[in-house]
């Protein structure tokens, strides 16, 4: 069978990417960054409290770490309640412990449910992230424009006026998006998304609603990718942690800053038996010299501070 | 079938782990240390339900069946030799039909003074859509089997299969069970939300559930033992503070096997081997709570919710 003429047609095939998001970059050919204090590693840890609902939307696809079985699903349901009843409050202490000043996404769903937890995050001054509404609503292009607009308002709108926070930081559920969520997070007052894994440093992206950055907010030194899909255990997971940081720190040594992002689920994180692996791997990431603690809002304006 | 969907169950209200009221258990124990396996009997040809299938493959599904009928035939008495050693009671999560089908094993149980709560008539019947009154029969019928023969009155529930209606836990409760398994967002029990009466969750570990580590998280043996010691050591750390639960859900199938009985070993080992540890069941974790700290967690919940 003959393949048709447009297959072979290739309108994008030109220097750069095949789309207008960001410009083509080449790591380690950039300017080099300089980190407040001479640090040479900034590290990112985000904690990410999200709230499953037990009917989970599951268009277009069902968010990877919610309901399994037939409704009502309690078991996924309570298995994933637990991070923001029990565990969120292992891991807390643990970064209290460290000294770590993180940044906390939240489902804005989080923040309603239990006020508390939004209020015990922003009183310790911890930056908020945008996580979207729930993880039962995703983004999509099946969403109308004005549709996917009241989602980011929503999640956006109850998270600032909650905290008292700008809230700048988006990240959307499962990382999911449509054609318009970028555009749409520019809009409501966005300055960074984390759902982009191509790169270790912030880069600028391009929308038609204002100054947007991608922030490498990591999905393979994220305890969910790696011991929940990848099935690896908490020491497998702390050792990857090690050895990126190992990298990371030595690269900054000629190539100028980078950014280590650990991305923390609380209820995976959180569990009783995995806790003390993840407390030796932030330990250890901690205790090379010239490393700075930071949310993704402070190492977003550090770098912007420097780079146009 | 069809029921309105909920976002959440309503079984219970958020409460922060920290700054709770102390839980303390009997001689200043930091862990109250339980062992709930599951003795189930799977059916070969079961009724057909849409919810679920019973079996991956077409019956009848050789594999699967006989993979958990070794539990009782073989599994169940090296697991239980094990426990013996290490002076754990078991507290059974018991598909009660195995009354009927191996009296046996029941009445080794008995023998020991283990608990028997229900998890079912088999783990091949669902409850998913069940109406009201039919998920009283089958309350109804693990209350009458399990007294008629051992003599226990049961008080613990864990859902066939895990499978649930929204009205699962009221039933329980209006039947005079005292606590469920099927809730595993804490490490400390904590009330349920009934209609009537009272119930409380007993933390029961899906992560410590053999099956689960061994079948859905596919680790190894060696790895599963030290999992348990891991998971008992924040625990046991934490019980300093205020007294928590650990559980350590079995299944003779998977626990029981010749490759796999020493993790399960050196785990009893190590956690009977502290000093502060209440080895015990589920039922005592149960009335123990209700008897010295429902009434203050109830009103530190109530005050958590603006209550």
């Amino acid at each position: 069978m003959a393949f048709p003429e447009s297959y072979f047609e290739y309108p994008h095939r030109g220097y750069g990417m095949d789309q207008d998001w960001y410009e083509w970059s080449i790591l380690p050919r950039r300017p080099k960054v300089a980190w407040p204090n001479d640090a040479r590693v900034a590290v990112w840890v985000t904690v990410a409290l999200e709230f499953f609902p037990l009917n989970q939307g599951t268009v277009p696809f069902r968010a990877p770490g919610g309901m399994v079985t037939h409704y009502p699903d309690l078991r996924h349901y309570t298995l994933r309640d637990y991070g923001n009843r029990v565990g969120v409050f292992r891991v807390f202490k643990l970064l209290d412990q460290l000294g770590i000043t993180p940044s906390v996404s939240f489902n804005s769903k989080v923040a309603e449910r239990y006020p508390s937890l939004l209020a015990n995050v922003a009183d310790r001054g911890w930056e908020i992230i945008a996580n979207g509404v729930d993880m039962g609503q995703l983004h999509h292009s099946g969403l109308s424009r004005d549709d996917e607009s009241a989602l980011v308002a929503e999640s956006f709108g109850v998270l600032r006026e909650m905290s008292g926070q700008p809230v700048t930081g988006w990240w959307s559920p499962a990382r999911s998006a449509s054609m318009n969520t970028l555009d749409l997070v520019a809009e409501h007052g966005g300055r960074y998304v984390c759902d982009w894994f191509n790169d270790d440093m912030p880069y600028p992206m391009n929308t038609g609603s204002g100054a947007l950055h991608s922030m490498p907010l990591n999905y393979e030194l994220d305890d969910q990718t790696v011991q929940f899909h990848y099935k690896q255990t908490e020491n497998e997971f702390a050792e990857q942690v090690e050895d990126a940081m190992k990298v990371l720190h030595a690269e900054s040594a000629d190539q100028g800053g980078r950014v280590l992002s650990v991305v923390i689920h609380p209820w995976m994180s959180g569990q009783p038996h995995r806790i003390k692996a993840l407390g030796r791997a932030l330990a250890s990431v901690m205790s090379y010299d010239h490393v700075w603690s930071a949310s993704g809002i402070d190492i977003l304006d550090a770098f912007q501070g420097q780079v146009s | 079938m069809s029921v309105e969907q909920r976002t959440d169950p309503g079984l219970y209200d958020y409460w922060p782990y920290e700054n709770r009221p102390k839980i303390t258990w009997p001689n200043g124990a930091k862990v109250a240390f339980w062992v709930a396996p599951n003795i189930e009997f799977y059916e070969l040809q079961p009724p057909h339900l849409a919810a679920r299938p019973a079996w991956p493959r077409p019956e009848p599904d050789v594999l699967a069946y006989s993979l958990r009928d070794y539990g009782n035939r073989a599994g169940h008495w090296r697991m239980m030799d094990v426990m013996d050693k290490y002076g754990v009671r078991g507290s059974v999560s018991l598909n009660v039909a195995v009354c009927e089908h191996h009296p046996e094993i029941i009445e080794a149980c008995a023998d020991r003074n283990w608990e028997f709560f229900s998890h079912g008539i088999y783990n091949t019947r669902y409850c998913y859509g069940m109406s009201e009154d039919d998920e009283r029969r089958i309350i109804a019928d693990a209350f009458e089997t399990v007294e008629r023969f051992t003599g226990q009155k049961i008080s613990g529930w864990l859902a066939p299969a895990l499978t649930h209606t929204h009205s699962t836990m009221d039933l329980l409760a209006e039947a005079g069970i005292r606590y469920t398994c099927d809730l595993f967002c804490d490490d400390q029990p904590q009330p349920v939300n009934v209609r009537n009466g009272r119930l409380i969750s007993v933390p029961y570990s899906l992560e410590m559930n053999d099956i689960i580590v061994y079948n859905v998280s596919n680790q190894s043996p060696r790895r599963y033992a030290e999992m348990l010691k891991a998971n008992f050591d924040q625990l046991y750390a934490e019980g300093a503070e205020s007294g928590t639960v650990m559980c350590i859900p079995t299944h003779p199938f998977a626990v029981g096997r010749p490759q796999r009985i020493e993790a399960f070993e050196e785990a009893l080992e190590y956690i009977t081997g502290h000093d502060d540890v209440w080895v015990t069941t589920g039922r005592e974790i149960a009335e123990y709570y209700y008897e010295h700290h429902y009434d203050t967690a109830a009103a530190s919940i109530a005050a958590a919710n603006g209550g």
